[in-house]
């Protein structure tokens, strides 16, 4: 990136044009070639390389893949929570037009409430347990807020109501221990809309959660942060999590950003290899196959990408450039894949050798794996 | 093996199943019950002048699993799927009910170890959940795999054994070297397979597994399921498949048993229960399942968490979550009644027809 | 169908073992070890002074112990400085007896020493048995023994120690008494520091016993002395250790006390803590080297155990990193 600090509203502005899906609207968050890299004894490892997305108003951005690959670190840059010695080494981060990832921690403590709110995978660890649900609302609603004790009881009793926690003014003065994990979920998440945050970070929100609550907790995210118009960065290993709730989707490998687009051109019609793969993995509830389709090999780790592409060694497509030449996100269909497949002046020719490794012959062709 | 079960009656028929229609019974669960003490310390119960506190994980679970099929049960966090599975391979002991495998009473497995039990313990094995726990950290994977080798065939030399252990780190898709190595220097997905090179080392014909993939990514978990296919196919290998996961569920079992609070609500083959559901609660677990389909469909919303199960709901356990739920169903528990289709349904309003099919 | 499973997870690309010293060599410990100062010198310490003890027959220029090679002539004579009586040379002194303060130390840590090890391992050994126990049987036999360990852990461990001192001194002739101090003090003071290793190896064998690899071997058919031995005992041994070694450091410093107080070595086998008891009566009238340098070699010994052992527990700490 070119600019300079000064200029950077201007430029994250400008830049956001070429998302698709996020054309016209401003985002509430943007982040440029964002660059995160932990520092060890042996070697420098690039946990994130090169990410560059937004997320408009009311926008819900799906960021899926497998574990290490970087999907957590996002929203731990973005938030300034990285575990040392885990430090941005590049890029930048924008926050409703405002830089913010080169603020010092003391002047970055004021907008992780007020205006990015998150949820994390298990709920106890942000609610402290030795106050009740009513006294934490109260007291995230008046640091961030210029109200009152009583108007802070008020909206806090407000916000339970509207999160689905029956008879709220009961609820107020009871502990965290004493609710179940669901209801845990959506007092969390009530307390990360407290004070209306633009942006909601999302760390596998449900993960911890049975399958029956999973849905009713993801119901309710994507209601209120659509209702407030806030951001949401939704953070999950789950490609059905994903297609439920998010309107575009991230796809993350080995630190790097491989595919992003509108949620059901990505799951429908993946166009990066490895998601073409991931995709045809999932066993699905529709069709029952006799082997699901496999992606040899594991991600490689932090220490060991390997040049050009980081899923070369896996991939079925995989040329001497894949070795050599790392490909940049391409615009192909609805949305862009770092894969030069989708190279528009000279696309790598395709190698279907997926279906014949797989023993059967008429296994779903990529577009249509998720049926 | 020729021996044939006598137990089996009309009643639990179950209809067609997909492989082992008419498989001989491997393992005949009857009215099993494990109930655990989870009250405060004696003393602390005195002062506090708390009652004594019972869990019933599991209360009154029947099932037969054929030889070669699979049988998966599903259910959610707290249905006693899991412990289940352990009562079955012996790690608790039953509070009430009957074991038979192939044959021999094995309901007080748990109170015989060493070598009293060898032969029954070494036809069947356990996969874990856990990639990371299920392997001691300070052992090499040699001897880990050797482990079973080592207890149940003495006379095995170490050259045999050796061949034995890089022999079926093969047939998991691993190379014999990984031997010498520990297994911190391996990946989630290939301590699994790790772990079922370990429960294959003695031939067993009966591998109970543990959500074995719920701790795996997806691309890992389709590694594994397929491993796990191929070897069934190989070695006629029967499964009890725990997992919390419809789809993993379904693409992997042949008849399928949801478990809620402890009991059994639905038995059925596995296209059966897909196509149609009869409890309400498996209706409502298939429907919460996330849909990749994308906007295609909404979500049903379902009402309600599982309760506490040290204090279950009376009558049958899904009533207050239940849209059927009557004055019966508050106060009876149902009987698992089998239907027409080969399904087996616990619930009042099936049974009555006030739902339909 | 079985090629297909050969599925090969790349990650590690299998080159052979590394030799267990290269291993060690490029490990966390040995890495963390050189980049902190504090812990470099502390070893240098503990291993000096491990040395001096060890080899105090071959370094030191008189035998304290032994009463024909002291020179009560040359009483008093301050440090550096060669007694114009006998033409020897007294490094750090000499005592009221004519004993060579810095021979006295080599001896008297060695003694200290002795007495610190043996406790630790007879604390770690009970300890680690009656944990095992309480946490792979629970039930009465825990609930037995963690009461005592409750019970025992009310009173502080100087106190339990001179407790047990007593009784045992009790039961024993008078005439026994200055043979068998050293016994007594090690069983003292062990038997008042066990609490500790039964309670940091019950906690971690109920989470050993707990994990799936110790089920696995449940489903085996294990019998329990196996499982105990092979599986759990060798998976909590590193807390055990790490608690060994700064118990060293304390139990080092018990012995001080207890013969500080007059109830532990005799002054004819004076360790660093009879030293320092001898040496206090000097303290203000002017023979102020017979108290300070066993003083501060017992505050040396201690205190670069002590670092050690927290360095090792930070290391191992998996929690820590």
């Amino acid at each position: 990136m070119s600019s300079t600090p000064s200029s950077g509203e201007h430029n994250a502005a400008a830049v956001a044009g070429h998302e698709p899906g996020a054309a016209g609207q401003k985002p509430v968050l943007s982040v440029r070639q964002l660059r995160v890299e932990f520092p060890t004894r042996h070697a420098t490892l690039v946990a994130l390389d090169d990410i560059s997305f937004d997320i408009a108003p009311g926008e819900v951005l799906g960021v899926v893949g497998e574990s290490g690959a970087g999907k957590s670190m996002i929203g731990n840059a973005v938030i300034q929570l990285l575990e040392p010695p885990g430090h941005i080494a590049g890029g930048e981060v924008h926050l409703s037009g405002r830089r913010i990832d080169d603020l010092a921690e003391e002047d970055f403590v004021p907008l992780r409430g007020r205006h990015i709110g998150m949820i994390f995978q298990d709920p106890l660890t942000s609610l402290n347990p030795l106050f009740s649900i009513g006294d934490q609302l109260i007291e995230t609603l008046r640091t961030h807020l210029p109200i009152g004790e009583k108007q802070a009881r008020e909206r806090a009793l407000a916000l339970l109501t509207e999160v689905g926690i029956p008879a709220p003014e009961t609820r107020l003065d009871s502990y965290p221990h004493q609710f179940s994990g669901g209801m845990r979920q959506r007092v969390v998440i009530a307390l990360a809309l407290a004070a209306e945050p633009e942006l909601i970070i999302a760390d596998e929100p449900t993960t911890a959660l049975d399958v029956s609550v999973q849905a009713q907790i993801l119901a309710l995210l994507k209601r209120v942060c659509a209702e407030r118009g806030a951001a949401v960065m939704l953070v999950t290993h789950d490609m059905g999590v994903i297609a439920e709730t998010a309107d575009r989707v991230a796809v993350m490998y080995a630190g790097r950003l491989i595919e992003i687009g509108p949620v059901n051109e990505v799951i429908r019609h993946p166009q990066h290899p490895y998601t073409v793969g991931l995709m045809a993995s999932i066993p699905g509830l529709a069709k029952r196959r006799e082997r699901l389709y496999q992606i040899e090999g594991a991600m490689p780790r932090l220490a060991a990408i390997p040049t050009g592409c980081a899923f070369n060694p896996r991939c079925p497509h995989a040329a001497e450039r894949c070795r050599t030449e790392r490909p940049e996100l391409l615009p192909v269909g609805g949305s862009r894949a770092a894969c030069w497949l989708h190279d528009p002046e000279n696309p790598l020719p395709r190698r279907d050798t997926l279906d014949t490794r797989q023993g059967e012959p008429a296994l779903d062709s990529p577009g249509e794996t998720a049926r | 093996m020729s021996r044939i079960q006598p137990i089996q009656t009309g009643s639990r028929q179950t209809g067609p199943s997909p492989t082992a229609e008419s498989g001989e019974v491997l393992l005949e669960a009857t009215d099993l019950a494990r109930h655990f003490d989870v009250s405060r310390p004696w003393l602390n119960r005195v002062l506090e002048r708390a009652e004594k506190l019972t869990l019933k994980a599991v209360d009154g679970v029947s099932f037969t699993i054929r030889r070669g099929e699979t049988v998966a049960l599903v259910g959610e966090s707290g249905c006693g799927k899991s412990t289940v599975a352990r009562l079955i391979v012996g790690l608790y002991g039953l509070t009430r009910g009957r074991l038979i495998f192939d044959g021999q009473d094995i309901s007080d497995l748990a109170r015989r170890s060493g070598r009293q039990s060898a032969a029954i313990r070494q036809r069947f094995q356990m996969i874990f959940q856990d990639p990371y726990a299920s392997l001691n950290p300070l052992w090499r994977v040699g001897t880990i795999i050797g482990e079973p080798l080592r207890f149940f065939r003495p006379e095995m030399s170490g050259a045999d054994r050796r061949r034995r252990v890089g022999e079926l780190l093969e047939q998991v898709g691993m190379s014999p070297a990984d031997a010498l190595r520990y297994p911190h220097e391996f990946s989630g997905g290939q301590r699994q397979r790790i772990s079922i090179a370990r429960a294959l080392a003695n031939e067993p014909e009966f591998m109970v597994c543990d959500e074995p993939t719920s701790a795996l990514d997806v691309s890992v978990q389709a590694q594994i399921l397929n491993l796990m296919k191929d070897l069934q196919q190989q070695y006629g290998l029967t499964y009890l498949f725990i997992s919390h996961d419809m789809a993993v569920v379904k693409h992997m079992a042949d008849r399928i048993a949801v478990m809620y609070l402890g009991r059994i609500a639905e038995i059925a083959p596995a296209d059966q229960l897909f196509a149609t559901p009869h409890h309400p609660y498996s209706r409502m677990l298939l429907a919460a399942v996330p849909s990749l389909e994308g906007e295609g469909r909404e979500r049903t919303m379902i009402e309600g968490e599982v309760p506490n199960p040290v204090h279950p709901p009376s009558g049958c356990a899904f009533h207050p979550r239940c849209p059927y739920a009557e004055a019966r169903c508050r106060a009876e528990v149902p009987l698992m009644i089998a239907r027409s289709d080969g399904s087996e349904v616990a619930c009042h309003a099936v049974e009555e027809g006030r739902i339909g099919p | 169908m079985n090629q297909d499973v050969k599925t090969t997870d790349t990650v590690p690309v299998a080159p052979p073992p590394p030799s267990r010293l290269r291993t060690f060599l490029a490990s966390d410990i040995v890495y963390s070890w050189q980049r902190q100062p504090v812990v470099i010198i502390a070893t240098l310490v503990t291993l000096t002074m491990f040395a001096g003890a060890l080899f105090a027959p071959w370094i030191a220029p008189q035998n304290p112990f032994d009463p024909r090679q002291l020179e009560l002539i040359d009483a008093f004579t301050p440090p550096l400085t060669t007694s114009d009586f006998t033409g020897n040379f007294y490094l750090l002194g000499s005592d009221s007896q004519g004993r060579d303060v810095f021979s006295a130390i080599l001896y008297g840590s060695r003694i200290s020493l002795l007495v610190g090890f043996a406790a630790v391992l007879f604390a770690l050994a009970l300890g680690t048995a009656l944990g095992l126990m309480a946490g792979f049987r629970g039930g009465w036999r825990d609930a037995l023994i963690m009461r005592i360990a409750d019970v025992q852990l009310t009173f502080p461990s100087i106190l339990m120690a001179l407790l047990i001192f007593g009784v045992i001194r009790g039961f024993l002739p008078r005439s026994m008494h200055a043979e068998v101090a050293i016994i007594v003090l090690i069983v003292a003071i062990g038997l008042s520091d066990w609490v500790q290793y039964a309670r940091a190896v019950r906690g971690a064998t109920m989470v050993e016993k707990g994990k799936e690899y110790v089920q696995a071997a449940r489903v085996i058919g294990l019998p329990d002395h196996r499982i105990l031995f092979q599986h759990i005992l060798p998976n909590v041994m590193r807390p055990v250790l790490v608690i060994g070694t700064i118990g060293l450091a304390l139990a080092i410093i018990a012995e001080a006390t207890l013969s500080f107080l007059g109830v532990g070595m005799p002054a004819t086998q004076p360790s660093l803590g009879t030293l320092i008891r001898v040496g206090q009566d000097y303290m203000f009238s002017g023979e102020w080297w017979i108290l300070l340098f066993p003083g501060v070699a017992l505050l040396l010994l201690a205190l670069s155990v002590n670092l050690l052992g927290d360095w090792l527990r930070d290391v191992l700490n998996p929690k820590l990193r």
